[in-house]
């Protein structure tokens, strides 16, 4: 089992925010080497997928099993954050990072969207066609309830993703059935390909949706790795108690590169040669690049 | 050879729900959903002995599915139902993508397909779903022919590991292959030898192309006929080992001819050799109400219609 919780407090937030900050200049050389990919909602949840892998995680990287078996298990739903994803999967050791450089690459495991098909350690579903996550959670939730583990669920969503149908029909079916041993997060970052989510299809009031749907709803601010934290474990807490437990994370699109932050136009863009020559001169080389 | 003998009529749902408890008291890994409509596929028998590995959803078919899905990554062996419209087109993506491309354990188990359903109409009968099943990699497609087969090939999908697509329907029909067969997915199975011509028949209709063998036997054309409950894999060297001896073939089948049986097989044949082939099947039309023998028999799927393509087509043979 893999986690950072021998460190002391701050130490630790330090070294996540240090791995967050490498993490970032992984997505942006990733979407830059192959000119393709989605790098804004990428940098504005690096902070919550080096928390997830590095802190709340019971995982073992170097034992990937599909079925997950006496682990916790993460699923990314909205797919297009591959990025991140596969930026943190490599730091905690799943595949090495020089792997990294292949992305969205003929022949690679690591495919624009998350895949099962190439076998990459740390992919449990194929994700991308958007809104299918949560409903994936919930059987790995039961599946672990039959099997009497212990252990929990967690699934990323984006906010502009809970427009799909689907995610309606997980949450209605989590909030009867009163799935407890699952943690939905929702990227609130307020932004989708089309523009702000208030433009596009303004979701209204969603704190107050998923209330109503049975759910504990927590807030917290993804760009903030102390806040993170507590909230994550303030939500694993609140774990065990016959209601699913949802976290509306405000984020920044693009958070850690100026030019990005809070600009939907960095949705499934790439930056250019100077661009990224910028953006990689505001974040600090902290553990090596691949 | 079999006798085909009828042994009295039988819902092919109601092989899938026998079948399914059988499963259940088994293997503890084999589970249940259903989206409202249990009675009618026959899973209440197992519903009610295990309550803990039923799973009722609602009318919410696409998160069914992905529920599905997410049993299958923990280890356990997933059946889907409910009915084969709302079990393909309604989900088509979730599949696709969360079962097909994520190769997941999950069976998707569809009643009332075909024109069968009969009097609710075309909003249900769907004709398309063979073809939409097909289409995607990883899909076992399997549309057995009666009670005792469904029951035999249910079971047989547990024991298969990937993505299964099990059609069956709502009417009564005449149950007439063996109770204890063992079914192999991807095997055809010759139920009337023959040398004028191939009948190759899937679902329902194998039971209307057996009839037909029979008014062609007097007619003097000696057909052979072969039940397909396997679409895909496409048993290949069955169909060709019976169309180099006959040289002619007829499908038959309750489905759209664009996209079913009777397409796959003329693909065979095109790559392979080149033969006449004429397909009953629906042509491009949706139904509506009526009772399913009236169905049949309009839309151009009875045992007369297979006889007459039966004689269009031995008319067409390279001699």
């Amino acid at each position: 089992m893999t986690n950072t919780k021998t460190f002391n407090k701050e130490a630790s937030i330090l070294a996540l925010q240090n791995l967050a900050t490498q993490v970032r200049r992984d997505i942006l050389r990733m979407v830059h080497g192959v000119k393709s990919g989605h790098p804004g909602g990428s940098l504005g949840c690096a902070d919550f997928f080096v928390a997830m892998y590095f802190e709340i995680l019971n995982h073992s990287p170097e034992l990937f099993s599909m079925d997950g078996y006496g682990e916790d298990v993460f699923l990314l739903s909205n797919g297009h954050l591959s990025p991140a994803w596969y930026s943190v999967l490599a730091r905690s050791e799943y595949f090495h990072t020089a792997e990294l450089s292949t992305f969205r690459k003929l022949n690679s495991r690591l495919q624009g969207h998350p895949a099962t098909q190439e076998g990459l350690p740390g992919i449990r579903i194929a994700s991308g066609s958007l809104g299918q996550g949560l409903s994936v959670a919930i059987g790995i939730a039961r599946a672990k309830k039959l099997n009497n583990g212990p252990n929990l669920v967690y699934v990323l969503m984006g906010d502009g993703e809970t427009q799909e149908g689907q995610v309606w029909e997980a949450a209605m079916y989590a909030g009867a059935k009163k799935i407890d041993n699952l943690i939905a997060v929702v990227d609130y970052n307020k932004k989708q390909i089309d523009g702000d989510t208030d433009d596009v299809l303004p979701m209204g009031d969603m704190k107050a949706k998923w209330k109503s749907f049975g759910w504990k709803v927590l807030e917290t601010n993804g760009n903030n790795m102390k806040g993170l934290l507590e909230t994550l474990h303030k939500a694993i807490k609140a774990t065990g108690k016959n209601i699913p437990v949802i976290i509306l994370m405000k984020t920044e699109m693009g958070y850690g590169v100026d030019f990005m932050t809070g600009n939907y136009k960095w949705h499934g863009a790439p930056p250019n040669d100077e661009e990224l020559a910028n953006a990689l001169s505001q974040l600090e080389e902290t553990l090596g690049d691949y | 050879m079999q006798k085909n003998i009828n042994q009295g009529n039988k819902d092919t749902r109601s092989g899938f729900g026998e079948a399914l408890f059988e499963l259940g008291k088994s293997s503890e890994n084999v589970v249940a959903l259903c989206a409202d409509l249990t009675g009618s596929l026959k899973m209440d028998k197992f519903a009610g002995a295990f309550p803990d590995r039923f799973f009722q959803t609602g009318i919410a078919e696409a998160n069914m599915m992905g529920i599905a899905a997410g049993l299958a990554i923990g280890g356990k062996i997933p059946f889907t139902g409910t009915f084969a419209n709302f079990s393909t087109g309604r989900v088509y993506d979730q599949i696709r993508q969360s079962v097909a491309y994520s190769n997941k354990n999950v069976k998707i188990c569809a009643s009332h397909a075909g024109i069968t359903l009969g009097e609710d109409g075309a909003t249900h009968q769907i004709m398309e779903d063979i073809g939409l099943m097909k289409m995607l990699p990883n899909m076992v497609v399997i549309n057995p022919c009666d009670f005792n087969q469904t029951r035999a090939a249910t079971i047989a999908s547990a024991n298969h590991c990937g993505p299964v697509y099990l059609r069956f329907g709502r009417p009564k029909v005449p149950n007439f292959t063996p109770p204890d067969q063992k079914f192999e997915i991807g095997k055809a199975i010759v139920l009337k030898e023959g040398r004028d011509v191939s009948i190759f028949a899937t679902g329902h209709l194998v039971w209307k192309a057996l009839e037909a063998g029979e008014i062609l036997f007097q007619k003097g054309i000696d057909a052979e006929i072969i039940n397909l409950p396997t679409i895909k894999p496409l048993d290949g060297d069955s169909i060709m080992a019976s169309i180099l001896k006959t040289r002619c073939a007829v499908t038959a089948e309750e489905h759209q001819i664009f996209g079913g049986l009777g397409e796959s097989i003329s693909g065979l044949l095109a790559r392979n050799f080149p033969t006449p082939l004429e397909m009953v099947g629906m042509y491009d039309l949706f139904g509506q109400s009526g009772t399913p023998a009236e169905l049949l028999e309009k839309f151009g799927m009875g045992t007369n219609d297979i006889v007459s393509a039966v004689e269009l087509v031995t008319a067409r043979k390279h001699h």
